[in-house]
């Protein structure tokens, strides 16, 4: 028993709840979620080392023992996802101080925000997988909230489409969960592993896995992300920014939990149309990534190609692979929302997202451009940099999974991100300055320090990958060998 | 020209108390028999409707004068808080408990913090139900 390993969902939850108190003390609600989120960092890095020393740490909620009752399991890699998430979502909490404006921040934003954590967290941490479904509910319903929050015509056209995508896919969700339910009579994670063993993966089983692949794909944008380019250029930068650092990443968790945990019996089936998945994802998001000149949309299109890049690590599942993608999933999270972050300070300058109309910006804004610059590397695998550790092993892993068309469409679009993110840095920040500072529409002022957080994170990240490399082992070890993850919960 | 709904509010007097009586029975009922805290609280918010339906919006704003959108947050606070008791007690969260107590009036009674886990769901859905129709019945524009 440790209850600790509940705080980083009761702390969010309980912070939101008491901001709904005050909808209309704007400097109250700022100042509450600020504490309560650097709480939430400070618990969830104590929840790491405690993983780190002591193993994987269980909560049985009610005292009710699993299979029976619901179980939260902190292993490495769901305690590594958690903090990074407390991280990002600072920076990102940090930005909308100033970049959000008051009309949303007096109708429960910040709330709403909580709630969005609340529900990453959750998803993160639960051992049962109907309580996965719920913390996806959690979190998507605050998602529908907040990316209309403000209702502007682009923003209601585009949350139709993002509500119409995820309530099929829930429903989706709950039917392959009744599936399983009567195949294997358990819902629990840890004994859902041990049964479907027991039984063998067999026709029926991996009908329902490839279903659980559809219904988390959906989630995660791997290959079926025809609803993400667009809903993730609708919200303001600090909503879309959130998202781009964790929704999507919750499906991929998913997806290594169920494909590590419980179908990795037939990864000739599985694991086969997993990296086919993955590689067409590639291929398809570098394709949008080049063929916009919106900032938003080669942002957003970036995001599809490290799905699909991530997955690919699950799919070679080798242990380099595993650990490369663990590693390029933290980094990715963090590179991600900095991306959208000085994005959208890029965009709120220019006042246009088209890269055709804006200009010089490095005139008077070095320190956002140069900040851009070093993200854009970043996200490339530029060897000093968070990016690179990450990519080598999973290339590595591909490598040794003898899958080298795989590793040749990964490196390939590599070079594209690098492409098509130089090209909104040189047509965005060199050239002829188009505004001089009267001119502009926005001002960066106060929205560049939580970009640095996220900028010295993906340096620490890279430069002290050694220190990092351990904890990262650990995690990818749980991963490759399921009955680490069984024995913590089901104590045999 | 205004219609003299004299019947339908005279009704309405009766029988949203009986109605309302049957949603906090159905409340009680919950731990032993179908009910609980989920259709409780719908038929409590059936209650209210039916009063808003009889008569118009600022009367009954006088009448029950509640911020709905504080009731739901008060329903997740008191939902929250018996998990959050466990730390209190170092149990596992959401640790619940009961014992037999004699009451004044009713006397050996079964009390269970559930219910209190309850109360929290009763005024969250309480509250979220007439949130959506008041929401959606003030919106003119």
């Amino acid at each position: 028993m440790n209850n600790l390993i509940v705080l980083p969902i009761v702390l969010p939850i309980m912070t939101g709840i008491i901001l709904i108190f005050f909808s209309k003390h704007i400097v109250v609600q700022r100042w509450l979620s600020l504490i309560s989120l650097l709480a939430f960092i400070g618990i969830a890095s104590s929840i790491v080392q405690q993983v780190y020393t002591e193993g994987i740490q269980t909560l049985y909620m009610g005292g009710w023992l699993p299979p029976f009752g619901i179980v939260f399991v902190a292993d490495m890699f769901a305690s590594l996802l958690v903090l990074t998430s407390g991280i990002v979502a600072l920076s990102c909490l940090w930005f909308s101080f100033r970049g959000i404006g008051l009309d949303r921040e007096k109708y429960y934003y910040y709330p709403f925000f909580q709630f969005l954590l609340t529900g990453v967290s959750g998803s993160f941490l639960t051992g049962d997988i109907f309580n996965l479904f719920v913390f996806f509910e959690v979190m998507l319903i605050s998602s529908y909230a907040l990316i209309v929050l403000g209702a502007t015509k682009i923003q209601l056209r585009e949350t139709i489409k993002y509500l119409v995508v995820n309530i099929v896919s829930s429903a989706l969700f709950v039917a392959s969960v009744a599936y399983l339910y009567a195949i294997t009579g358990t819902l629990n994670m840890a004994d859902l592993s041990v049964r479907v063993a027991e039984v063998g993966q067999t026709g029926l089983l991996n009908v329902v896995a490839l279903m659980f692949l559809i219904v988390f794909s959906l989630k995660a944008g791997l290959f079926l992300y025809f609803w993400l380019p667009g809903s993730y250029s609708a919200p303001p930068t600090s909503i879309a920014a959130i998202f781009a650092g964790l929704l999507t990443k919750v499906g991929i968790y998913a997806l290594f939990r169920t494909f590590t945990l419980i179908f990795y019996h037939q990864p000739e089936v599985t694991h086969q149309i997993i990296g086919w998945m993955a590689g067409a994802t590639m291929i398809l998001g570098a394709i949008g990534a080049i063929a916009f000149s919106d900032v938003r949309q080669v942002l957003a299109y970036n995001v599809v190609i490290a799905v699909g890049f991530i997955v690919f690590g699950l799919a070679a599942h080798t242990t380099a692979a595993v650990e490369g993608a663990i590693f390029y999933l933290i980094n990715d999270m963090i590179i991600k929302a900095l991306l959208f972050l000085l994005g959208g300070a890029m965009i709120g300058i220019a006042g246009t997202s088209h890269l055709q109309k804006m200009g010089g910006l490095i005139k008077y804004h070095p320190v956002l451009g140069w900040m851009f610059f070093i993200a854009a590397i970043a996200l490339a695998g530029v060897p000093p940099l968070s990016g690179f550790i990450g990519k080598l092993l999973i290339v590595q892993g591909g490598l040794t999974a003898e899958m080298y068309w795989l590793v040749g469409i990964s490196l390939a679009t590599s070079l594209i991100v690098l492409y098509s993110i130089m090209k909104v840095f040189m047509h965005g920040f060199w050239g002829e300055t188009k505004l001089s500072p009267k001119e502009e529409k926005g001002s960066d002022k106060g929205l560049l320090a939580p970009c640095a957080v996220l900028v010295f994170l993906s340096f620490a990240l890279g430069l002290g990958a050694d220190f990092f490399y351990p904890y990262i082992e650990i995690a990818a070890e749980t991963l490759m060998d399921p009955t680490i993850y069984i024995q913590a919960v089901l104590k045999e | 020209m205004r219609t003299n709904d004299v019947i339908l509010q005279t009704v309405t007097k009766t029988v949203s108390f009986i109605i309302l009586l049957f949603s906090v029975y159905l409340f009680f009922a919950g731990h032993h028999n179908p009910g609980g805290g989920f259709i409780g609280g719908l038929m409590t918010a059936g209650a209210i409707v039916l009063l808003y339906i009889a008569y118009d919006i600022e009367t009954m704003k006088k009448v029950i004068p509640l911020d709905y959108k504080k009731m739901i947050a008060l329903g997740l606070l008191i939902a929250v808080s018996t998990g959050i008791g466990s730390f209190l007690f170092h149990v596992p969260f959401l640790s619940h408990s009961f014992g037999y107590f004699y009451l004044p009036v009713l006397g050996k009674t079964e009390l269970a913090t559930a219910v209190l886990f309850d109360l929290g769901v009763y005024l969250t859905v309480v509250g979220v139900t007439m949130t959506i129709i008041l929401s959606i019945g003030e919106d003119d524009e």
